[in-house]
């Protein structure tokens, strides 16, 4: 019996060294990593500013099985958000879509940067011109001191 | 009694601050020796009494008072004492209080470290310091009390948020307030420079070191932040673009605008101007800061909770303080004259370069945080901006400023020579193009963001090795130690911030380049393999914490067989507010993190677990510590050494005359 | 001197609509889908699960559709006034346990009355989901050709009640 017992030990000790792997928690991982690319870009609603990718609460939990079947229904990245945005509004996009009014939204900070470096080539030719008129000339007298100055430098108490 | 204490010292701190904002300003226009001498003794005695109420308060959370209202809303009889103590600023009244503090620190600093400056300045400079404090005290005083009494006492509180409940909430709004509160002496300085209407190059050599500090503390709490989500969140995420966070990320962008655009008016008496409404605007978007977390105009997780009665106060506040430092402005300011000349291809062209692309990335963040109100309010829907957004902006205007980064250092004052220029750059250039492009092939993935973010990291140290070169063939001495010596701390200050800032892109780049990330399901026993790391659960236990109970999860992490560490995710549950919280175990490293989170328990003791290798992470907040390093040794400079021991009385008459307006 | 002015226009700008944001609320979601048909569902009834309720049957007459829960707190606050209405019997009021359990939904409707015509059953949410609902409860006045009029979001009150829905909903059922 104890020998019968042995050589059972000895067939599955093998099967103890060798891990298992463990399994992706998704059940398709193709789906998943398209969902994570879709809910990272899409607010989660009822959170404080957080991602559908990141939220834990139930709605996101339920639109997230939504877009998941979407996913498997092989709808396309714009029909999912267009399914989103017809019920929620382009609030649940985190990138904000180019209409008129987010026009100014996206034009913005290229128009700042524009402004700024016109201000900056204007403010710079207008000083060249305002220093170009007042430029002062010293007489001999007024060298001789700056030298004289620079000279002795500044140890005097 | 101890509460009563703390509030009345509130009352009479804000009658010493109403005392500080008026009288040394009053005898500052009118040349009363005596009445500018106020501003000293009543910035002390003001610090001490804010002290007093500070120690009351933290005495109430010491000893478990829960008859102070504040304190049952924000503490329990199981919280630890460092955290009883943290959560003195845990919420809306007591940060309030930490701010004031903190004013009242800068203030004792500034009523020390200034004796190098003129009287007239010093009493200005304390006495619009003091205003600002009487806003606060105000504040405090009539919406938000932390001393308000809960009558009857509660049995206990209702617990400080779990997530607060970490040695970050000990340190990173102590560091953030030092850099918020820090621009108020920088704003000051300019208003009463503005006041004074003596606006010259001595103001900014005067400003700089002061602004520079701010600037360190708020590079370091921003950083700190950002370091705190990535480990407490579990999710590994370390920058949202949410708009608490911009709302501490803008004044660093201004401040940093503001050391750079004063670095020309110091030398070369320029742009004053344009320094004065630098400082105006980082203390201005401090205080946009406040209102926009504490007003409930915008939704973010780091809100505080909101009462439209608060943001009113802070809105009338802001409106005051801001709109009547821009009249001062628009009236004073035309009056300066100009400095120096210089060509747009000088430094000072390529310094006020990156101000204007730091200051486009500045209003780009506040044009996406402010626009869904914006539409909002016009009634043009609701929209969402959040990091794609920031992201596709922010990246186009910062690539050239790093750019510049490494040009401007080498360049000349007043006239560059642009093919001079190329020729001394062109190693550099060649170096960062080539490494740029084949290292993310050797790496293992190329796209066009991780080579550009290469090539900004690789540029900024080439040009930085190039400028140290040249320096040191310039530089006297004998011995290669010696030389390095000579150089000034000031260029080794900024050298090193530059090469923080590269370290920093080093990080984002690999991070958002190379990351690997797998979700598990794990049983007992069983590995998965993440970025050549092998990790193996081998379980969870149960675990009691002083006022949690937790699953604690042990993972055994290998690497080619050999053993690297153990990590013990959990998954905590607090008991007072029932909340559940994820604590991520993280295995730092230089080239590495190795972050393992714990989802849910399923069937027969398995757990889902998030495992993710990130390399070069840490670089992301050592880059920034680096940059803040850099601005400690640019103040540690000889010059303020000397001139904070050199007196005002030692500066000979005739070269006060000096500091007269050019008309 | 005019360009010195700049900072303070831009910033009086800023201000003014700082303010203007102090009276709204962030994070509440106006529905685009008003002015818009319907979602149509076919959801078995809370009283009688062999029976099947469908939106379609209720075109022609004007009606509310209530979203409710029996494990939410803002449903029972504004319970009293849909009973109200109920009794007045102005407008039929048509509920749907949203992501709820059967037997608590009966019971809670046992303690707190039914004011609901027939009251519909989305356990999963995802009716929730079409019509854009985020939380609970949320209320739309639906016309007789199944477009959405108005949507209500959080607690019914009796203000708003008489202010904007009956007025709306007897202009609705003039045409």
């Amino acid at each position: 019996m104890r020998w019968l017992l042995l050589i059972i030990l000895l067939i599955l000790i093998p099967s103890f060294a060798v891990a298992e792997e463990a399994r992706p928690l998704a059940e398709n991982p193709q789906v998943e990593a398209r969902l994570k690319t879709l809910a990272v870009e899409l607010r989660c609603l009822v959170c404080q500013n957080q991602t559908l990718a990141d939220s834990n609460a139930p709605l996101a939990e339920d639109l997230r099985r939504e877009v998941r079947e979407m996913i498997a229904k092989d709808m396309s990245d714009r029909e999912i958000i267009d399914f989103l945005v017809a019920r929620y509004g382009d609030f649940v996009l985190y990138r904000p879509p180019l209409k008129t009014t987010t026009t100014l939204l996206w034009v913005g900070p290229f128009l700042l940067l524009g402004a700024g470096a016109a201000g900056l080539v204007i403010a710079l030719r207008r000083r060249q011109k305002k220093l170009g008129d007042t430029t002062m000339t010293l007489s001999e007298a007024e060298h001789k001191r700056v030298a004289q100055l620079l000279s002795e430098g500044v140890n005097r108490p | 009694m101890i509460p009563e204490i703390g509030h009345y010292a509130l009352i009479l701190a804000l009658c010493v601050a109403v005392v500080q904002g008026i009288v040394p300003i009053y005898g500052a226009a009118v040349g009363d020796s005596a009445l500018m001498s106020v501003a000293k003794p009543a910035a002390r005695g003001q610090f001490l009494l804010v002290l007093l109420a500070f120690c009351c308060l933290g005495y109430a959370f010491a000893v478990k008072d829960f008859s102070v209202l504040y304190v049952a809303a924000t503490s329990n009889s199981q919280l630890p004492l460092h955290y009883r103590l943290a959560a003195i600023w845990g919420a809306h009244e007591g940060s309030l209080l930490l701010w004031v503090f903190i004013l009242t620190i800068w203030m004792v600093a500034v009523s020390f470290f200034s004796t190098h400056l003129p009287e007239a300045m010093r009493a200005r400079i304390l006495g619009v310091m003091g205003l600002v404090s009487v806003g606060f005290l105000l504040f405090m005083l009539t919406v938000s009390n932390p001393f308000e009494r809960l009558i009857p006492a509660a049995f206990d509180g209702r617990d400080l948020n779990p997530l607060l409940q970490d040695p970050g909430m000990v340190i990173h709004p102590p560091m953030l307030y030092m850099g918020y509160v820090g621009f108020s002496v920088a704003f000051a300085f300019a208003i009463a420079a503005l006041l004074g209407g003596t606006l010259d190059a001595a103001w900014a050599r005067w400003s700089r070191p002061w602004t520079t500090v701010a600037w360190c503390f708020m590079t370091v709490g921003v950083a700190m932040g950002s370091g705190w989500a990535y480990y407490e969140l579990g999710w590994g995420g370390w920058w949202f673009w949410d708009p608490v966070e911009n709302a501490s990320f803008m004044p660093w962008l201004a401040g940093t605008a503001l050391i750079h655009s004063l670095a020309v008016t110091d030398k070369r008496g320029g742009f004053k101007a344009w320094s004065v409404l630098l400082a105006i605007m980082a203390f201005s978007l401090s205080l946009l800061g406040t209102f926009l977390v504490r007003s409930g105009v915008l939704t973010s997780v780091h809100a505080f909770a909101t009462d439209p009665k608060r943001g009113l106060f802070i809105l009338v506040f802001l409106a005051v303080v801001i709109g009547g430092s821009l009249i001062l402005y628009a009236w004073r300011v035309p009056r300066v004259g100009l400095g120096g000349g210089f060509s747009m291809l000088s430094r000072e062209g390529m310094l006020l370069a990156n101000n204007v692309l730091l200051v486009a990335a500045l209003g780009s963040v506040l044009l996406g945080t402010l626009y869904p109100l914006f539409l909002d309010a016009l009634d043009l829907g609701k929209i969402s901006v959040g990091p794609p957004y920031f992201d596709t902006v922010f990246v186009p205007l910062m690539t050239p400023a790093i750019f510049l980064m490494g040009i401007g250092p080498l360049a000349q004052w007043k006239k560059a020579s642009l093919p001079e220029l190329a020729v001394r750059l062109r190693w550099a250039f060649g170096v960062s193009v080539v490494t740029a492009i084949t290292l993310p092939f050797i790496l293992g993935q190329w796209t066009p963001l991780i080579s550009l973010g290469l090539l900004l990291a690789i540029w900024i140290l080439t040009t930085a090795a190039v400028d140290l070169r040249e320096r040191l063939t310039h530089t006297d001495g004998s011995s290669l130690m010696g030389r390095l010596a000579a150089l000034p701390r000031a260029y080794w200050g900024m050298a090193l911030a530059h090469c923080g800032v590269a370290l920093f892109i080093v990080g984002v780049t690999m991070v958002k380049g190379f990351e690997v990330e797998q979700d598990v399901r794990m049983n007992v026993g069983e590995t998965a393999t993440v970025g050549g790391y092998t990790f193996r659960f081998d379980g969870t236990e149960q675990y009691r914490g002083p006022n949690y109970i937790a699953a604690r999860g042990t993972i055994h992490v290998s690497q080619g067989g050999r053993d690297v560490t153990v990590m013990y995710p959990e998954k905590r549950r607090y008991f007072v507010q029932n909340q559940t919280m994820t604590e991520a175990a993280i295995s730092p490293g230089l080239l590495r993190d190795l972050y393992v989170s714990l989802g849910e328990p399923l069937e027969n003791g398995a757990w889902s677990v998030r495992l993710y290798h990130k390399p070069f992470v840490d670089w992301i907040w050592g880059g920034c510590l680096v940059m803040a390093l850099g601005g400690v040794l640019a103040i540690s400079d000889r010059r303020y050494r000397l001139a904070w021991r050199r007196k005002v009385s030692d500066v000979p008459a005739s070269t006060q005359m000096a500091r007269q307006t050019v008309s | 001197m005019s360009r010195f002015l700049l900072p303070l226009g831009i910033f009086i700008v800023v201000v003014g609509f700082l303010a203007v944001g102090l009276t709204l609320n962030p994070r509440e979601l106006p529905s685009p889908l008003v002015g818009k048909a319907a979602p149509d569902f076919s959801l078995p009834q809370l009283h009688d699960p062999t029976k099947v309720i469908s939106s379609n049957d209720l075109k022609g007459k004007v009606w509310l559709l209530n979203f409710w829960a029996s494990w939410c707190g803002g449903c029972k606050d504004e319970h009293p006034v849909l009973n109200h209405l109920a009794q007045s019997g102005e407008v039929p009021i048509y509920g749907m346990d949203y992501k709820d359990q059967r037997n608590e939904a009966l019971a809670w409707l046992k303690e707190w009355g039914n004011p609901y015509s027939v009251v519909a059953v989305d356990e999963p949410g995802r009716v929730g989901i079409n019509y854009g609902v985020y939380g609970v409860p949320e209320t739309y006045v639906i016309d007789k050709q199944g477009i959405i009029r108005y949507k209500q979001i959080g607690p019914l009150r009796e203000d708003i009640l008489q202010e904007k829905i009956l007025p709306l909903v007897r202009e609705l059922q003039s045409q």
